[in-house]
């Protein structure tokens, strides 16, 4: 089972910082291991993330995209309560979530 | 009689609008052609197609001038443009320069940062999409050590 997505969320205003970690190896499918076999490609393909269930950023990545990718984001007019959830999908079908409630 | 009738149609096509307007914007699928691209022009052809290209100083591009890991570069995209659909990352010497793409609605800042993996010393582009074209900024990054983990 992947690894949760950690968010830490600062509420400003009406604004909320968005700062998310995801765990992930995002193989590019280039690299060699020891023996000098290729490293199958692995990568976080798309990232949905909502704001109280509702679609606000969808992300398309590629595998150049760093190893425990972080993704930052403002959302606009946000309240305390406001619930947001970033969740992944990658190329061999994995996924993972993680959700906060803005305080 | 009639205009009961008509005042109900008037109501109902109101509701019909408001329902529309509600509808959240279409997010595209990703683009499958544009990531495996392997020259910036490609890339950008096949995620902006016809739509006008040009430089813009509304675009904030912010990455290291020397990152000393290649693995790990940090970039900040930000743009005071209205309207903002969407914001990628290209990085011209990588062998498939596009490294992301942000789709973004009305509800989020035209601000997002990430870290990305870059080959060798490059020009990182970054480019925002609203309804009137797409605008550019770039900046080169000197990378001390490469990040494809060659």
């Amino acid at each position: 089972m992947a690894k949760p997505v950690k968010i830490r969320a600062k509420l400003k205003g009406e604004v909320a910082s968005i700062k998310s970690l995801m765990p992930h190896p995002m193989e590019t499918g280039a690299r060699k291991d020891p023996e000098g076999n290729l490293i199958a490609a692995h990568y976080i393909e798309t990232v949905t993330c909502e704001h109280n269930g509702e679609v606000v950023v969808v992300a398309d990545w590629g595998p150049s995209v760093s190893k425990n990718p972080y993704f930052a984001f403002e959302i606009l007019s946000a309240k305390a309560g406001d619930t947001v959830k970033v969740s992944w999908t990658d190329n061999l079908g994995e996924t993972s979530s993680g959700e906060t409630t803005l305080k | 009689m009639k205009f009961d009738k008509n005042r109900r149609r008037l109501v109902q096509g109101l509701l019909a609008l408001t329902a529309l307007a509600l509808v959240p914007l279409r997010v595209l699928a990703r683009n499958t052609e544009a990531f495996q691209a392997t020259s910036p022009d490609s890339a950008l052809q096949s995620l902006f197609g016809d739509k006008a290209i040009s430089d813009s100083d509304k675009v904030q591009l912010k990455v290291p001038d020397i990152a000393e890991n290649g693995a790990v570069v940090p970039v900040t995209v930000e743009s005071s443009l209205a309207g903002v659909s969407s914001i990628s990352i290209i990085v011209v010497e990588n062998p498939n320069p596009l490294s992301a793409r942000f789709q973004v609605t009305p509800g989020v800042a035209a601000n997002i940062s990430t870290r990305i993996k870059m080959g060798t010393s490059s020009d990182v582009i970054a480019a925002v999409e609203t309804e009137q074209g797409v605008y550019l900024a770039r900046k080169n990054v000197k990378v001390t050590i490469g990040g494809c983990g060659g």
